[in-house]
């Protein structure tokens, strides 16, 4: 099955991966003659090879002395436990296990998913590189499915399977943790903190594998699987340590590989949404793995793999990054990296994550959600919405997001009242359609208990908000410039462009945490904003204006509606930190439960609408965001002192969007008859 | 195992017979013996006008140059390479062993590495069109004084447009396509230090610009005029200082004139049984003050020392005088070495007129070697461990895959001295019996001298140490042919210029810790810029480590491409060195090691030297030449 989109995805031939599974054998596929083209930039060599290079080398035996001479233990003993450090860590990729992974893979995938739609010319100019150089696979992280797929992938079209890099809780799952690692799995501990021997193994480690282009190696630059389905601010230590060898000469250039996986609905959705509400997660045992077998009864749609544009680091870095540098000093001798090389690695690294969202393809069902969330709450989980608006809608929606360019996975075989009608009955836990209207789904009280208290009715409200709201998130990467130039539109009331950048940047600024904008490159999103914006007619640029033209103000109000949960959720956290009475300093434990407590106050006595508010990781974000903006200091024992100053100054920036939001409801809204105020904070 | 024309037996024999041993050693990778029997001369300093038309009393170059080597590519005229009727490669001339030779399988490696073919020809512009060469402007005055002095002079256009350039690509290319740019405006040859002393002395008194021109085989746009000078640019040719004035058999040392080229100072030493062991690549045509004008190295650089090693004594005529030291001594601390500001000066601060150097007994003994290793890695890591331990033969060099396969394309049909037979075997052996990959492997060749026992000891050390990373003997004949290689590459340029093939080597020196990354990531920047700048066809792009030291080698990069369908190749091959050049140093790698900096590489001397440096540098110019007599304006 070849499928393409209306638009965006016009070269690209997706096949459906799981076509073939089905007709032929899965045995057949698991013994399937694997013959890769290998790197030819050096000899080949064996995973034991590149771990006694490791020990061997003169880096690590310097870090050995060091160490020894700081902790007082003798060398040999530092030796030896770097040595049992390396075998915690290191992978065994075997291709038996390949085999074996794959036939299991092959089977449980059949279950779960209706089709796995793969671009094949990503995997064409996959292969080639990875004869070229060594390449870097840095899929985004939505789902504990992704964790193998590439490798499945990479297998079954004869190209080199990566080494993973997984955390450590994976590797102490009991076989499954082994069968990992002999698949390629190298395992990483959660906090490293400032244990310098073990960053001195991982970092050689990872090196060694690149410099030797043993193996792709792939990992996740976002550190996490994102809980909200938005991508998460990159992590940079691991990208540091894979870009090294480029920066040091010892490889010639390193080929980074952006992949975008979407699901139609992703596994995990509602442990997800519970774990944001504070519902803590299980720790992964084999035996949760086998008792969450229930989740394999489920239909999760389809899932979509595109393998970006193979990126040349050293074309990425020219002008960026002075390699000679290192000239001066051994190659061996453990540095730091220069400020320079730092502010590349991060850069990059923010520049792949953005070039994983315009990769990811974006469903019928994520459009309707972000429709669906805008509908105030209660109104959803009462009154219902009418099905028809909600189609009219997404259609106008889909046809929107076209215009600003974004890859949309919109079936173009069935009709579209059937694609949306689908994609509602895929997503049963979250809504459910019901005589012509569409209505929250909740989940059911057990019948022994007759009450449930009010707090617990919101946390059973919110539940489906939040996969509601992740699945909206699917989008936002599509819509979140013009979202920020049409609230900086709504909040400043200027048509002047220089105002309205200012106010964008200041957004970007405040957001940071929240949506992932590539450094320096603040100018390009307001341009790539105002073209969006004019593509759709929402505007009329001109040098020095951006004027909203009046026939298509639902787009502004649609955008401006689609941030508003943020910029609330902002705002009432930031009253929080500010009312916090006797309270100045305070850890971030106490700090979410003071945010939970005043939210869910607010959302039972009516005056807060917004359910995102109670996700931990929004007030994570907001808290990563103070500090940012230096308007909460951080101590040496994580405790956090606010300068409640420095927070109102940020508040009443952007305050003014009360009013903001107030003149878009003069705004005549067509089609949801049903708008409630938006929020009032007095 | 002895190779038949080394077989010098060390019975306390006469200095005559090792003489006469020494030169056939000397031809064994060079050329032809020589056939003129010329003495040593000290002879007092005249400067007959007369040897204008004598020309070639037994040395190599006369004063007419174009007479016995090409004005627009490499080497004697009747030397070069060709593709005859029946398709196959063949050297003409009878001076090198390789004369008269085919090499049947050139072509098939010329058109399948370059994607050549023979039927795409680009050939050179045969005669100089005299009138393409701007007419010269004289300083009168000079030219009056200069007749008065009796030193003999030349305004004409082949005379001045031969002494325009060195040998880099877009130098040759240039003349191939008859464009001549601008030249001196006349050619001096001093026949003396006294003579340069006057010419010096005229040249500031007329305000006349002075380009000291010695072999002409600069690779650096050292040669070039400046086209921005507006004096009148007179080219002093050093050729007629060519004697040895004396040779002192106690400190073993020689005093020589700046002038003389290579191959005549080796063989007048030898006939003396003394060599100096210097042996540049180019030593048939350079000169002993371009070497030291440049900080020139030699192959045999780990028994003798490379040129700064070799001097005791240099004279240096400048426009303030005279610059020398008061004694021989052979270490003296007094303050920087001043020396140290004439090697390497590039002709901006004077003339160097005469030369006391180091001597050597000629060894008695010579062997080549090889060894093939399964890949580049391996081989570098040898050679590391041949400079830890102290043990480099003579020369050790270290060739990738890509010069190994194109050492093979040079196999001459038949020869007494080029086995065929057994190279088939041996092939055999290394890939199929040891499995070695033929797409990696690589040859270090190896040259041993000295007495005989020795050279059979220390062969047998390195043979050793190479075997720990996996080499292979590979026989005498595949080293022999290594270094022949590097005698007639020149020559083989410009055949592949005229079938559309263009080729350039560079060099630089590096920490050994780094070796292996640059000569990978300037191979590869080279592939990928000619990619980039639209070169339709793969380049070939090579290396090879030429010098071992204790702290790091010398490395030796080849490229060339076929440039059809490129309407400026020559700006396309300068943008792909330039780039290599950025490649290096980023890597670790040194702006030259031998090869100077000239006007091709002056851009970098300020990152390579530091500000202090180059103001250090541009000090020393300013009291020294204040008025920029010396003005090819290299360096600075
Ligand atoms: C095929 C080939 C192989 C080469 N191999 C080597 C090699 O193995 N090792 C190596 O070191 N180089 C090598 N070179 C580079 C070149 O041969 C050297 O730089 C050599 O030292 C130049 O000597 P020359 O007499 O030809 O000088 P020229 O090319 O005539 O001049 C070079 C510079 O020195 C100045 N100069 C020349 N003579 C004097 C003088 N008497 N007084 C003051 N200034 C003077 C000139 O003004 C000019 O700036 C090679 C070049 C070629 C083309």
């Amino acid at each position: 099955v070849s499928y393409k989109d209306l638009r965006g995805m016009k070269d690209d031939e997706f096949v459906d991966i799981l076509e073939e599974r089905r007709c032929s054998s899965d045995l057949g596929h698991a013994f399937r003659t694997f013959n890769p083209q290998p790197y030819k930039g050096g000899p080949p060599c064996s995973a034991a090879d590149l771990n006694k290079a490791l020990l061997d080398s003169h880096f690590l035996h310097r870090v050995v002395k060091e160490v020894a001479m700081e902790t007082g233990s003798s060398q040999e003993k530092v030796m030896e436990e770097a040595g049992e450090i390396l075998v915690e860590m290191s992978h065994n990729l075997h291709l038996p296990f390949i085999r074996l992974m794959g036939y299991t893979f092959s089977k449980v995938i059949k279950r779960l998913f209706t089709s796995i739609f793969v671009n094949m010319d990503g995997l064409n100019t996959l292969q080639q590189a990875v004869q070229e150089n060594p390449v870097i696979l840095m899929p985004n992280h939505r789902s504990y499915v992704d964790f193998l797929i590439i490798s499945y992938i990479l297998f079954t079209y004869d190209i080199p399977v990566p080494v993973i890099a997984a955390g450590v809780p994976l590797a102490e799952m009991k076989i499954v943790g082994e069968i990992l690692r002999r698949s390629g799995a190298f395992f990483i501990r959660r906090s490293i903190g400032s244990d310098k021997l073990y960053w001195a193994v991982l970092s050689e480690y990872v090196r060694g594998i690149v410099r030797h282009g043993f193996a792709p190696v792939e990992f996740y630059v976002e550190g996490l699987r994102s809980r909200t389905l938005k991508s998460l601010t990159p992590k940079l230590g691991m990208m540091q340590m894979v870009l090294e060898p480029y920066f040091k000469g010892e490889v010639f250039d390193i080929t980074l590989v952006p992949i975008s996986i979407s699901y139609d609905r992703v596994l995990e959705e509602s442990l997800l949404a519970r774990e944001l509400l504070g519902v803590p997660k299980p720790k992964e045992s084999t035996a949760g793995l086998l008792k969450a077998s229930r989740v394999l009864q489920e239909d999760y749609g389809s899932m979509q793999v595109n393998f970006g544009q193979p990126l040349s680091v050293r074309k990425l870095c020219e002008g960026k990054i002075n390699r000679s540098y290192y000239n001066l000093v051994p190659r061996d001798l453990p540095m730091k990296p220069s400020a320079e090389a730092l502010a590349c690695v991060s850069w990059l690294a923010h520049v792949v994550v953005g070039l994983q969202e315009r990769g990811s393809l974006i469903s019928p069902w994520s459009l309707m959600a972000c429709l669906l969330i805008q509908e105030p709450t209660t109104v959803l989980a009462e009154q219902g919405l009418l099905w028809d608006d909600l189609t009219e809608k997404t259609l106008w929606l889909r046809k929107m997001v076209l215009d600003f360019g974004a890859r949309l996975n919109w079936p173009g075989e069935a009709p579209n009242s059937a694609v949306m009608s689908s994609a509602i009955s895929l997503h049963r836990s979250i809504v459910y359609l019901k005589a012509g209207r569409v209505y929250l789904t909740q989940e059911e009280v057990p019948l022994r208990r007759h009450r449930i208290s009010p707090e617990e009715g919101v946390f059973r409200t919110a539940v489906p908000v939040l996969m509601l709201a992740a699945y909206r998130n699917q989008s936002l990467h599509a819509l979140v410039r013009p979202a920020m130039l049409a609230m900086s539109i709504c909040i400043t009331r200027s048509t002047q462009r220089d105002e309205l950048f200012r106010f964008f940047c200041f957004l970007q600024e405040v957001f940071a945490n929240e949506f992932i904008f590539i450094p320096g490159n603040l100018s390009q999103d307001f341009e790539e904003a105002c073209l969006c914006l004019n593509s759709c007619g929402a505007v009329y640029i001109s040098e020095q204006e951006v004027r909203v033209s009046e026939q298509s103000s639902e787009v502004i109000t649609f955008l401006q509606k689609l941030l508003q949960p943020f910029i609330d959720s902002y705002q009432l956290i930031f009253r929080c930190v500010c009312e916090e009475e006797q309270v100045q300093v305070f850890t971030e434990k106490q700090f979410l439960a003071a945010v939970r407590a005043l939210a869910l106050k607010l959302i039972l006595s009516g005056e807060l609408h917004t359910y995102e508010t109670l996700s931990s990781d929004t007030q994570k974000n907001v808290l990563s965001a103070l500090c940012r903006l230096e308007a909460v200091a951080k101590s040496e024992i994580n405790e956090f002192k606010v300068n409640k100053a420095a927070v109102r100054r940020i508040t009443d920036a952007l305050c003014k969007s009360r009013q903001g939001s107030i003149t878009i409801f003069n705004y005549n809204y067509s089609v949801s008859s049903i708008i409630q105020v938006q929020l009032q904070l007095h | 195992m002895a190779s038949s024309s080394s077989g010098g037996s060390g019975s306390g024999s006469e200095m005559q017979r090792t003489a006469q041993h020494r030169i056939s050693v000397i031809a064994g990778h060079l050329r032809r013996p020589a056939e003129g029997d010329v003495a040593v001369r000290a002879e007092e300093c005249k400067a007959p006008q007369s040897r204008l038309e004598a020309s070639g009393d037994g040395r190599t170059v006369p004063m007419k140059r174009h007479e016995v080597m090409k004005w627009n590519g490499w080497g004697y005229s009747d030397s070069r390479f060709l593709f005859n009727k029946k398709g196959q490669a063949e050297f003409t001339g009878k001076r090198y062993k390789l004369s008269g030779m085919i090499l049947p399988a050139l072509k098939d490696w010329f058109e399948g590495t370059f994607g050549a073919s023979l039927q795409h020809k680009s050939p050179a512009t045969p005669l100089l069109n005299t009138s393409a060469v701007q007419a010269p402007t004289l300083n009168q005055d000079f030219v009056e004084e200069l007749k008065s002095i009796g030193v003999p002079f030349s305004h004409e256009a082949e005379d001045r447009a031969f002494r325009g350039h060195g040998h880099c690509l877009h130098e040759i290319f240039a003349l191939r396509e008859g464009k001549i740019g601008r030249v001196p405006d006349m050619v001096v040859w001093p026949n003396c230090h006294n003579d340069v002393e006057k010419i010096v002395a005229l040249a500031c008194k007329h305000n006349v610009c002075l380009i000291p021109y010695g072999g002409g085989t600069s690779v650096s746009s050292a040669l070039e005029c400046p086209p921005e000078e507006t004096r009148s640019i007179v080219s002093l040719d050093t050729s007629q200082m060519n004697r040895i004035l004396w040779i002192d058999e106690k400190n073993l040392t020689a005093h020589v004139e700046a002038g003389i080229i290579g191959q005549d100072l080796e063989r007048l030493l030898n006939e003396s049984g003394y060599c100096t062991g210097h042996e540049p690549d180019s030593m048939e045509f350079s000169s002993l003050g371009g070497w030291v004008s440049t900080r020139a190295s030699g192959m045999k650089k780990n028994i003798y020392g490379n040129i700064e090693d070799l001097v005791v004594h240099i004279k240096m005529v400048t426009p303030q005088g005279v610059i020398e030291k008061s004694c021989q001594g052979p270490r003296m601390s007094t303050g920087p070495d001043i020396h140290h500001f004439i090697l390497g000066s590039e002709g901006t601060l004077g003339v160097v007129t005469e030369v006391t150097m180091k001597i050597r007994p000629v060894p008695e003994y010579q062997k080549y070697g090889s060894v093939v290793f399964p890949n580049f890695e391996q081989g570098v890591a040898c050679l590391r461990e041949v400079a830890k331990q102290r043990c480099a033969p003579a020369s050790i060099r270290l060739m990738d895959n890509e010069q190994f396969m194109f050492g093979h394309a040079l196999k001459p049909q038949v020869s007494s001295i080029f086995t065929s037979f057994l190279d088939g075997l041996k092939k055999f052996y290394i890939t199929k019996f040891k499995g070695f990959d033929p797409s990696r492997l690589c040859v270090a060749t190896l040259l041993f001298e000295g007495n005989r026992e020795k050279v059979l000891q220390h062969e047998k050390q390195v043979y050793d140490i190479a075997a720990k990373f996996g080499g292979l003997a590979a026989g005498e004949d595949n080293g022999q042919r290594g270094y022949m290689l590097t005698f007639v590459i020149a020559y083989l340029r410009d055949l592949g210029m005229d079938y559309y093939v263009i080729a350039e080597s560079f060099e630089t020196s590096v920490p050994w810790d780094r070796v292996l990354d640059v000569c990978r990531n300037v191979k590869a920047r080279v592939v990928r810029e000619c990619k980039d700048k639209g070169v339709q066809f793969s380049p070939l792009s090579s290396c090879r480590v030429t010098q071992t030291y204790d702290a790091g080698a010398c490395v030796y990069f080849y490229f060339a491409f076929n440039y059809r369908g490129l309407s400026d190749p020559v700006h396309v091959y300068e943008q792909v060195e330039h780039a290599a050049r950025e490649e290096i140093l980023a890597n670790g790698g040194s702006l030259s090691h031998h090869h100077g900096v000239g006007k091709l590489r002056k851009e970098w001397m300020r990152e390579t030297v530091s500000e202090v440096g180059v103001g250090m540098l541009q000090s020393v110019k300013d009291y020294v030449d204040p008025k920029n007599i010396f003005g090819n304006r290299n360096l600075l």
